[in-house]
Formats: structure tokens, C-alpha cells, sequence
């Protein structure tokens, strides 16, 4: 689903950051995978390579045998509609939207009405319990709702790669848990997902720890062994 | 993006709904830009209008010369020399003048007239009957006629009065048809003429071959105005002028030089100096009304600028989501467009809407006359006011444009870090 071949990555604001050095990766469909490491270890960075949020410099990324490189905006904003539902750890959900609104928003760009992407997002709402609150705005949700109503959105376009930024990030633990179980049944109905977190807890729920240590993969575990 | 799909709109009227007050400094500074502008035009247009109409009831192509005293001694004339015209003037002006459109002598006299038991002193004016042309004289609905060939002929001792005449010496009475004395001598009212002049003197217009027998001994005239046709410019008039002193000059045997012995009033110098001084002081209201258009526009582009800051995150968001470029640029574009339209609008509404409600209280009969010759009929031409409309939505493209393709090019991990 997901192969990197040599990844290279380097930010330019001041002193050259070289970020991710040479980043090889595999990842099959229907994988759940975490990538941990410590802060500055370049695992965000490579959550936003593989998101097309950010560029890479040099190396190749193939997503689902399509090689992701130098695209246009308009492909690569195609891309991100379609095949990537990316979940934030400050949840990114837009202030003046309410909750359906929000979670419909993906459908609105691949040119859904609004009564149909209305309905399709309460359908979304509904499975993460929060039927009741689709009318509200997001400074009106607990950190924990946020976050599912960001999952709704990710999963709303019912994209192949699920891609989680600290999920749990800014939530206690008993909501973090709860996130993931979500993620955990979202990755149970066949959806690539990688984690990138720094909590155990997440990773031990995941099939694969991918550790990264200054921009190199430092060792890949398989949880259970 | 479409402009026409609906769906756009509920997108775009979604974010306007819920940023009100962005909205609101935004539209009211559109608003009061184009408000301002038709204001300023307006009040502009009443000042130009209302001197403008001073000069309505006059021919503005007019001259008028009297005979006065030469100043140098010429070919063995002393100087002081009194000069009068007479047929012979006439004749010039009728002959060597191609310019001369028409032509009256004119002599005038104070008398007393009166009716019945009132007296009034009066300036009696004779002229021939061309000058109602020249003077643009208006006889008032069903109040007689002017003057005609018939009354020169015959001498008649008739005369055409104004409306001021008319109030003080036969009060409330239809004066055409009676007869009143004046200096002894008895004239028929044949009609009466608009007021045009702010003075409150009584006024009459007699034949003039009447006033030169009565008053001038058969002879010679105090004044004569002839109208000009093809003078276009102060340069064109000056020339003109010189031309007709020589010829005069010629006649009247004075130095060509000396200015003071034909004495000379010419209306469209002074018409166009006045058209100059007015142009001057368009030229500055419109500089003013640019200068406000561009404050507009300033406030515009501020608030487009700090709307495009604001929304970069979302715009990140978006883009995350999977929004095309085109598509977030055009709601930008189209919100900013929408905006300025609508709030241009009232705008301009409320600014032509004003000049014309106080068009309608300067029209309306419980105002003073005078106000008319300083202000009237202050308003807009609507062309112009949609010109200044556009102006300030297509800056406000602009102004939006810039920015917000800088937003949509960031990459989204940047735009969503933004605060």
C-alpha cells in the first residue's frame, strides 16, 4: 500500500535540518502501524510526506502503486481528498462549521450536494455516537468528541490510508482509549492506518512499531512477540 | 469554479454568515467609500449647477458697448471727447460684423408710472423686438406678447412690464390691456415678462423707435447688444474684441489703443472665466472624491489582507481535506466580490438617494428662489457612480487575489500551524 524508497528531507529555515535521512518503508493493506520516537526524530515530518502535506526532497513514495512525486496541487489536493483521511492531534476541525458540516466538508470538494453529504456525514456522526451533537460547533465539544469528529471526517471520504498525527495527543487517557478502539475498528474494516505517537499505550494496540531515532528507522517491532 | 453552482454559494454564504462583523467592516467600508464619493459629486454638481443657472436666462455669447469718453487725443481730437452711438454703429454692426447674430440698440430712462392712485419709479428700455432672442425673455402664460415690428413702426406707446412692476403698481389685476402714465404720457400694458434679475426695480420694455423719439430726441441710442456666434475660446473673444474696437475706432475717429472710449461688456468672457473657475473647482471635488474612493479602497485591501491571514489555517484544513486550489481562490475571490457588489450597492443607493431627496426639498414651492441660483439639482450621474463601484470591486479582487494565492501556494503543514 505504502513504499518508500530512500527518503530524504530537509528543512531549510536557518541552520539546514536534515530531518529524514534516507527513509526505507513498507507497509501492507490493512496494516496498523505506529511510528514512535522522540521529539524532533522526524516522525511527524514523515506522517506529512506520506499525507502529501509536505514535499520530500529526494527518494520515491509509491501510494497504492502510484508514485507520489513532484504532483500538481490540483493531483495532489485529488490525492489527499480521496485516498488519505488524516487525523490531527489539535483535531483541525474548522471553527464557524459545526460538527456535520465538518465532517461533510471532504465530500463538498468531491462535488457532493449537500443534502446527500449532509446525510452521509450524520450516518458518520452516528457511529461515533455523536448524533446528538452534530449541530454544535467545535469550541461546544469535549477534547474527546473533537477528535471523533475529526475520525468522522477522515473516514467520510472512505479513503485507503488513515493517517493519525498524536491522535491522543491532547486528550486523557480514558478518551485516548476510547479514540483508539475507534481506530483500531476503522483499521478491523480493512483501512490502512499508521499512528504516530510517543505514548506505549498507543503503540502496544497497533501491529507494528516502527521506531525512529534522528531521521533513520531505528528498528521495526512486531507487537505480540 | 462554477459561479453558478449553488453549491459554492451555501459555501460561501455559510462563511459570511459566520464571520458578521469581518463582513460588516469590510461591506461598510465599501459602503461608505462609494456613499462618500456620490456625496462629494453630488454637492459639486448642485454648486456648478446652481451658478450655471445664473447665466440661463441670458444669451452667453453677448456683448454690449456703449459710447463713453476717449482717453487720448487722436488726429487733432483732444482727449475727454464724449462719444454717442447712433445709426451709423448700427449699420457697422450690421455690415462688417459676420460674427453679429442679433442685433438691438438699447436706450433707457427712469420714470415714474403710475395707475390709479400708486406710483412707482420705473426704468423704461427701448428695444427692438429681437431682443426678447438676446435676453431670453420669457412673456408668462397668458400675460401678453413682447414687443413686434408693428409697435416700432407706429410709435406705439406700449410697453412690456415685469413681474415686479406688475405687483406694485397693479397689485392683484391682469395689467394687459390698462393703461398707465409714466412721465406724462399714457402706455398701454401689453404683456409681462419673467422676473430674471435679483433686483426688486420695476421694469418695462418699450419700442425702441418710441423711446429714442421721446427720450433721446429722435436720436442716437445708449447702448447697443448683439449676440456672437463662433467664439469658442477667451483667446477667440479677445481677438474678436480688438477687431471690433478698430473698426469702431475707425468710425468714431479714436485711437484704436484707447480702451475707455468705447465702453464694453462682454458676457461670455466673463461666462467663461466663470466656466474655468468652475472647472477648477470640479477638478478639485473630484480629486477629493478619488481621494476617498482610494481611502475605500485601502479599506478594502486592509481587510482582505487581514481576512486571508485569518483564514490561512483554514485554508490549510481545507487543503488537507482535499480542496483544489482554484476552489478555495475562487471563494475568496467570489466572497470578496460579493461583498463589495452588495455593499457597493447600498452605497451607492443611500448616495445618489440623498442627492435626490435633497433635489426634491430644493424643487419643492416652500423654498426660496435664491437658493436655486447658489445650489441646485445636486446629484450623480448613475454611470459615474457604477464606474466608482467597479473601481472598488476590482481592487478588492485584487487586493484579495495576492494574498490568498500566497495562502493556497503554502504548503498545508504550514498553513495549518498558523494562528
Amino acid at each position: 500500500m505504502i513504499k518508500l524508497e530512500h527518503i530524504n528531507k530537509t528543512y531549510y529555515s536557518g541552520a539546514p535540518l536534515h530531518v529524514l535521512k534516507g527513509i526505507d518503508l513498507n507497509i501492507e493493506k490493512g496494516e496498523m502501524v505506529s511510528i514512535m520516537g522522540a521529539s524532533g526524530s522526524g516522525k511527524s515530518t514523515l506522517l506529512n510526506i506520506l499525507g502529501i502535506l509536505d514535499i520530500y526532497d529526494t527518494g520515491n513514495y509509491y501510494l497504492n502503486n502510484v508514485l507520489i512525486k513532484d504532483l500538481s496541487e490540483k493531483k495532489a489536493a485529488t490525492f489527499r481528498n480521496t485516498m488519505i483521511g488524516f487525523i490531527f492531534q489539535s483535531f483541525n476541525l474548522i471553527g464557524f462549521k459545526n460538527a456535520m458540516e465538518n465532517v461533510a466538508l471532504p465530500l463538498y470538494y468531491q462535488g457532493v450536494g449537500r443534502r446527500k453529504r449532509n446525510l452521509i456525514a450524520m450516518e458518520y456522526l452516528d457511529q461515533m455516537g455523536l448524533k446528538d451533537w452534530s449541530r454544535h460547533l467545535p469550541n461546544e465539544l469535549s477534547g474527546g468528541q473533537k477528535q471523533r469528529v475529526a475520525i468522522a471526517r477522515a473516514l467520510i471520504a472512505k479513503p485507503q490510508v488513515i493517517l493519525a498525527d498524536e491522535p491522543t495527543g491532547a486528550l486523557d487517557s480514558k478518551t485516548s482509549e476510547e479514540v483508539i478502539q475507534i481506530l483500531r475498528d476503522v483499521n478491523k474494516e480493512g483501512m490502512t492506518t499508521l499512528i504516530v505517537t510517543h505514548e506505549h499505550s498507543v503503540a502496544q494496540a497497533t501491529d507494528k512499531i516502527i521506531h525512529l531515532k534522528d531521521g533513520v528507522i531505528e528498528n521495526i517491532a512486531t507487537v505480540g512477540e | 469554479m462554477n459561479i453558478f453552482d449553488k453549491e459554492n454559494w451555501a459555501e460561501i454564504f455559510s462563511t459570511i454568515r459566520k464571520n458578521k462583523l469581518r463582513t460588516f467592516l469590510t461591506g461598510f467600508s465599501i459602503s461608505w467609500g462609494i456613499f462618500m464619493f456620490c456625496i462629494l459629486l453630488s454637492a459639486g454638481n448642485g454648486l456648478r449647477n446652481g451658478m450655471l443657472s445664473n447665466f440661463e436666462g441670458r444669451a452667453v455669447n453677448r456683448i454690449n458697448f456703449w459710447g463713453d469718453r476717449t482717453s487720448i487725443p487722436y488726429r487733432g481730437f483732444p482727449d475727454n471727447r464724449v462719444l454717442s452711438l447712433d445709426e451709423r454703429d448700427l449699420q457697422l454692426v450690421r455690415t462688417q460684423v459676420p460674427e453679429a447674430g442679433e442685433i438691438t440698440p438699447r436706450t433707457s430712462n427712469s420714470v415714474t408710472a403710475s395707475y390709479g392712485t400708486l406710483n412707482v419709479s420705473c426704468q423704461f428700455t427701448g428695444v427692438n423686438p429681437e431682443f426678447k432672442y438676446i435676453n431670453h425673455i420669457k412673456i408668462l402664460d397668458n400675460q401678453g406678447r413682447f414687443l413686434n415690428d408693428i409697435d416700432m413702426k407706429a410709435f406705439r406707446k406700449v410697453a412690456v412690464i415685469n413681474e415686479q412692476m406688475r405687483t406694485s403698481l397693479f397689485k392683484g389685476e391682469n395689467p394687459v390691456g390698462k393703461m398707465f402714465i409714466a412721465g406724462g404720457l399714457s402706455y398701454t400694458v401689453i404683456g409681462v415678462y419673467d422676473e430674471e434679475s435679483w433686483g426688486s426695480q420695476s421694469y418695462a420694455y418699450i419700442p425702441l423707435t418710441t423711446a429714442q423719439m421721446l427720450y433721446k430726441k429722435g436720436w442716437g441710442y445708449n447702448n447697443i447688444t448683439l449676440t456672437l456666434n463662433g467664439l469658442q475660446t477667451e483667446d477667440d473673444n479677445t481677438a474678436f474684441e480688438k477687431r471690433f474696437r478698430t473698426k469702431l475706432a475707425d468710425l468714431h475717429i479714436f485711437d484704436p489703443e484707447d480702451n475707455r472710449a468705447i465702453g464694453m461688456w462682454n458676457a461670455l468672457q466673463n461666462y467663461l472665466q466663470f466656466i474655468g473657475m468652475f472647472n477648477g473647482i470640479s477638478a478639485f471635488i473630484w480629486i477629493i472624491g478619488i481621494g476617498t474612493l482610494i481611502a475605500g479602497i485601502i479599506g478594502v485591501s486592509n481587510i482582505m489582507l487581514i481576512t486571508v491571514r485569518e483564514r490561512t489555517r483554514e485554508i490549510g484544513i481545507r487543503k488537507a481535506l482535499g480542496a483544489q486550489p482554484s476552489s478555495i481562490l475562487g471563494s475568496i475571490l467570489m466572497e470578496s466580490i460579493f461583498i463589495t457588489s452588495v455593499f457597493g450597492y447600498i452605497g451607492m443607493f443611500l448616495g445618489v438617494g440623498l442627492g435626490e431627496l435633497v433635489n426634491t426639498i430644493l424643487q419643492s414651492p416652500g423654498m426660496p428662489e435664491e437658493t436655486a441660483s447658489i445650489f441646485r439639482n445636486p446629484t450623480i450621474d448613475v454611470p459615474v457612480a457604477i464606474g466608482a463601484m467597479i473601481v472598488l470591486i476590482v481592487s478588492g479582487l485584487i487586493a484579495g487575489y495576492f494574498p490568498a494565492w500566497k495562502a493556497v501556494k503554502i504548503p498545508p503543514v504550514e498553513a495549518m500551524r498558523a494562528e
